[in-house]
């Protein structure tokens, strides 16, 4: 690399010649004004303010955008460039209101910031202007105030270049110049059109004056808070974010640079804390006594807990037992309740809601990889060459992993979307294939075909790397791209193309979701992604890879802490005789070899009072799971239900003892991202009420049982995890503490796995390519019931919506449930934009305020599971043999007017 | 007011235009003139359409319809008259033309005749200083002008109106 020597007030700095002269003070902790910098955005040097003197150049030069030369002469603070820095605050001071005494940005704000340190007297020089007096507060989530904005740009950079929706531009001219943003205009449907806000927050998080500003109900000045950094509690993409507090609330996210999301939130991340304060918090123990919850004390609560699980064990023997773990929770929680569950209630009887989502990637990837996770990291989204993003909304889903993936498509790289919606990404795909729900098996056969016939696969590291590709070729060579086309719904060109734009670059990246998983083949689907991936040669390099995008902040971690009824913490085999021996003497008592029961089956042995108590942490089936009546009729039939969690779910309103919890934002442990990676969650206020954190709550249980459970803080119950999990092993969280560190990391020398398979796939010797036929969904259209149903999750709600909700500015941008249906199938049933339906299926009836929209195929219909007698009450419960995974994806549905 | 026309057969005919200047990475200035002309002005909706069409974000496109003053995001008149303000015409006596012309349709600048005629609005420098004063008419120009000549001037477009 060339490097350069330069001469900043007469220190010397040797850099690289193309990092720029403000980068060069920083090396030398020389302090340059700046107000529309950031280091994420191509340098505009509009602002002006980091103007410095540069020996033999005609004027001053912006320290942002000029490069350095080598024997550059550079004086940053020298007469002429404080004159300059005082003149452009003067003028700024122009058209800006003096109202630092009132406005909310005083003590975070550069402008008053700058102009304290150059000595601005705001009403010296020149008359106020006050040009630009417009204030936009139609947006739910922000205001923005013209009169306080300095048009530095940087909010229009950060929508255009990060963010990537251009939603924010620069309206008018000259001196009447001001910033506009495209709000929708529709938001009440949460739907997302293109290039308009989808109120990310983002800019508001950037504004280095009062512009841009959070609507807040709270009164607190800058310097009255403190700052905690901590993991965002929703998706998976493991968010890094400071919660700033005052007096024990939380009145604002501040996101964090640098970290997974390299300071980038979606609206959820800034916007939706405010559940954690809410009034609807459970605040104390409930038992409900005479069928009504009473208040009671924690120890009459936990005592009847204790006095139930031994009752039923001994009267029904420890597999009439079972706990449901929760996504939601920490890693330190998930092992906890497993511990209790196995230890405590003798059985393999656990389980967590990754059942329902990636308990087919978890099966799939392990029997063909080795490891079934995400394989390479979000970082490396920045060098993949084609993205093929497959049954993943990922604008929506994982908001901040999409616009990366957007960033590097606006750079060049290619986009293949295979969705059965014309998602957000699909507008700017090179390829959009409106796959029929469930036909993905059918559309990766097609691409493999296309692939090997084209002579694009990658015969060397098939060689070496993997067996069964003769088997793979018997079973794609049927698959031709007619015969695809016609099954998948899609045109055959399209098929080709998308098959030689995968297959044709260096680093191709396959990105899935639901979509591949949710389906009674799941396990199948998600095969058939090792094999595409796996036949060009994108396992084990840097930026491709088969990425599931886990969907909860913590999924990855509750599958890894062995929340599941087949294997212990770090996927070690319940029925393997030296694992149940270490933990056996680990734990201090016997433990059972049987593989417990998976979620379903669980709600089945429910119904039939074969389970008679279950514990449920964090989890909300009666809107989570498919087919509700069936949970309800399961859940009701139990002896003995006790549901922890932070508010009164759906689930809670059965139950028999209802334990408060604490949010994330009141208690320590660790979170596991999609990407792999244990990131810290740190304390930032007090638990509320008499509410316990769920940690203390299983460890509380333990104790009455008589079990070894001697944790005084979180971290002992971390480092007890790093004892028994050899993935975890070399974790502490002195290590942790930073920016968190990815698994495998199997010793504390180790520096954890950026991507998995680098050294080839020593778990199994080879990667196994699996040989599958299509087969479709278990239940398609037919004379009665004529439409086909997907569901999913939209960017404004989350999962059951028990966090969300109780976010006011969520909960109004989509307060109802609604069916996304296109104008021939509403014109079909006459039905009109915005009128409430009744869509039924073969299990039940969900009314839902109808969305025509052109991003839907004819005969399709799409529903958000995040409502309580919504989609879930049309779903069909089918399961995956292999997994257990229940049809979530697809079912056949009918219309009819209210 | 003029009426404002969103007809298909003018959607086809802006998207004619996109097609045959290679589409997608057709310049977003030639589209933005095309749509002025076709449309007599560019709404919100037309931004929408060619956002969509040029896989440009709308707020660009409105940020570029707003900076100049050739385009309108509200109907204008069949005839627009710019009054050119620059330096060069107003020292030869452009404010005085600009009245005049105001109080012969009987509108201010940056208003449109209720007919739906005429909008008058004052332009800064058009580069035609040798001929200041100047007005512009659509794409007629007419320079050195004295507002004797003004009514005579205006009735070409009026008769020419009324003779179709």
């Amino acid at each position: 690399m060339n490097k350069v020597k330069v001469k900043i007030n007469e220190q010397f700095v040797e850099i690289d010649h193309h990092l720029t002269i403000l980068e060069a003070a920083k090396e030398l902790n020389i302090d340059i004004p700046t107000f529309c910098h950031d280091e994420r955005l191509n340098p505009t040097g509009s602002c002006r303010m980091c103007v410095v003197e540069v020996e033999g150049a005609r004027n001053l030069m912006t320290a942002c955008s000029t490069q350095v030369r080598d024997g550059m002469v550079v004086k940053t603070h020298s007469t002429p460039v404080i004159e300059a820095r005082k003149g452009i605050l003067e003028l700024m001071w122009a058209n800006h209101p003096n109202e630092c005494l009132t406005c909310e940005k005083a003590g975070n704000c550069k402008l008053q910031d700058y102009s304290y340190q150059y000595d601005i007297d705001p009403d010296s020089l020149y008359p106020r202007l006050d040009s630009r007096k417009y204030f936009d507060d139609t947006n739910r989530f922000y205001t923005l105030d013209s009169r306080k904005c300095i048009l530095c740009g940087k909010c229009v950079q950060i929508c255009a270049e990060l963010q990537v929706n251009g939603a924010i531009g620069f309206e008018d001219r000259g001196i009447d110049t001001r910033i506009s943003i495209k709000q929708n205009e529709e938001p009440t449907d949460g739907v997302i059109d293109p290039y308009t806000c989808v109120s990310c927050g983002n800019c508001v998080n950037n504004c280095p004056v009062g512009a841009l500003m959070p609507k807040s109900k709270e009164k607190f000045r800058n310097w009255e808070v403190k700052k905690v950094k901590t993991t965002c509690p929703y998706c998976g993409v493991g968010c890094q974010f400071e919660l700033v507090v005052k007096d024990n609330k939380v009145v604002r996210v501040d996101p964090v640079k640098g970290g997974t999301n390299d300071g980038l939130l979606c609206v959820k991340g800034t916007f939706g804390y405010k559940f954690i304060n809410h009034p609807d918090r459970l605040t104390h123990p409930l038992i409900r006594k005479n069928g009504e919850f009473v208040k009671v004390s924690w120890d009459e609560a936990l005592d009847l807990i204790v006095e139930k699980i031994k009752e039923t064990k001994d009267k029904y023997g420890a597999n009439a037992l079972a706990g449901l773990s929760s996504a939601k929770c920490s890693n330190e929680e998930n092992y906890l309740m497993q511990k209790l569950v196995r230890a405590g209630f003798g059985t393999n009887n656990v389980d967590h809601c990754a059942r329902l989502c990636h308990a087919s990637t978890v099966a799939g990837l392990a029997t063909t990889l080795g490891s079934g996770a995400m394989t390479n990291s979000i970082s490396e989204i920045d060098g993949t060459d084609t993205f093929l993003v497959i049954g993943s909304n990922t604008t929506e889903t994982h908001p901040v992993i999409g616009s990366m993936i957007k960033q590097r498509v606006k750079k060049g790289a290619h986009l293949i979307v295979c969705d059965p919606r014309q998602i957000e990404l699909a507008k700017m795909a090179d390829v959009h294939l409106q796959i029929k729900p469930g036909t993905n098996v059918a559309i990766a056969n097609g691409l493999m075909h296309v692939i090997y016939q084209e002579g694009l696969y990658d015969i060397d590291y098939i060689d070496k790397n993997t067996t069964c590709f003769k088997d793979l070729i018997e079973v794609i060579k049927d698959y031709t791209p007619a015969r695809v086309a016609k099954i998948c719904g899609v045109s055959e060109n399209d098929i080709i193309k998308a098959a030689r734009l995968y297959a044709k670059v260096n680093k191709a990246a396959i990105y899935y979701a639901m979509g591949i998983t949710q389906h009674s083949h799941g396990t199948n689907h998600v095969k058939s992604m090792a094999n595409l991936a796996l036949m060009t040669g994108n396992v084990g390099k840097e930026s491709t890879g088969i990425n599931p995008l886990r969907g909860q902040n913590n999924v990855q971690g509750a599958c890894d802490l062995g929340a599941l009824p087949n294997v212990y913490p770090g996927y070690q085999a319940v029925t393997d005789v030296n694992i149940q021996k270490k933990f056996e003497e680990a734990w201090g008592v016997k433990l059972s070899n049987e593989v417990g029961h998976t979620l379903p089956i669980m709600m089945n042995d429910a119904s039939n009072q074969d389970i008679r108590l279950m514990y449920i942490m964090g989890e909300n089936p009666m809107v989570s799971d498919p087919d509700t009546n069936h949970i309800k009729k399961a859940l009701t039939n139990l002896d003995f239900l006790v549901v922890q969690d932070i508010f009164l779910t759906k689930t809670a309103e059965l139950a028999d003892v209802i334990l408060p919890a604490v949010t994330y934002a009141e208690k320590d442990g660790t979170f596991t991202n999609t990407e792999r990676r244990v990131q810290r969650i740190r304390k930032a206020v007090e638990p509320q009420s008499d509410t316990r954190p769920d940690w203390e709550i299983l460890t509380d249980v333990m104790k009455r049982l008589g079990l070894k459970a001697d944790y005084k803080t979180v971290e002992d119950v971390f480092n007890e995890i790093t004892s028994l999990t050899p993935i975890y092993a070399g974790f502490d969280y002195q290590r942790l503490n930073e920016n968190g560190m990815q698994w495998p990391c199997p010793s504390n020398d180790h520096p954890g796995t950026k991507f998995l398979y680098s050294d080839g796939f020593t778990k199994l010797g080879k990667a196994i390519f699996t040989p599958i036929h299509f087969m479709g969904p278990k239940e398609n259209p037919d004379h009665d019931y004529p439409l086909i149903l997907t569901t999913g999750r939209t960017l404004y709600h989350f999962h059951t919506k028990t966090m969300t909700d109780r976010v006011e500015a969520l909960k109004q941008t989509l307060p109802n449930n609604f069916i996304q249906i296109s104008l021939n199938t509403a014109k079909q049933y006459q039905i009109n934009h915005n009128e409430f339906v009744l869509v039924s299926s073969r299990r039940g009836t969900s009314k839902a305020k109808v969305q025509i929209t052109d991003t839907i195929n004819d005969g399709v219909v799409f529903m958000p599971f995040h409502f309580a007698d919504g989609a879930n009450m049309l779903t069909n419960p089918a399961l995956d043999e292999i997994c257990n995974i229940p049809e979530l994806k697809v079912c056949a549905v009918k219309i009819e007017k209210c | 007011m003029a009426k404002l026309d969103l007809s298909k057969a003018k959607y086809a005919k802006l998207k004619k235009f996109i097609d045959e200047n290679q589409g997608e990475t057709c310049g977003l200035m030639p589209v933005l003139h095309q749509a002025q002309e076709i449309f007599g002005c560019i709404p919100i909706e037309v931004q929408k359409f060619i956002s969509e069409e040029l896989n440009v974000s709308v707020a660009e496109i409105y940020g570029v319809v707003t900076f100049y003053s050739r385009f309108s995001t509200e109907p204008v008149g069949e005839y627009v008259i710019g009054v050119c303000l620059g330096t060069a015409c107003y020292v030869k006596g452009a404010q005085k033309i600009i009245d005049d012309i105001g109080s012969k349709l009987n509108i201010k600048p940056e208003q449109t005749t209720k007919d739906g005629k005429f909008t008058l609005t004052a332009t800064r420098c058009i580069g035609a200083c040798g001929l200041a004063p100047v007005i512009t008419i659509n794409d007629d120009v007419y320079g050195r002008l004295t507002p004797d000549q003004i009514p005579e001037i205006l009735s070409k477009y009026t008769d020419e109106l009324e003779g179709e």
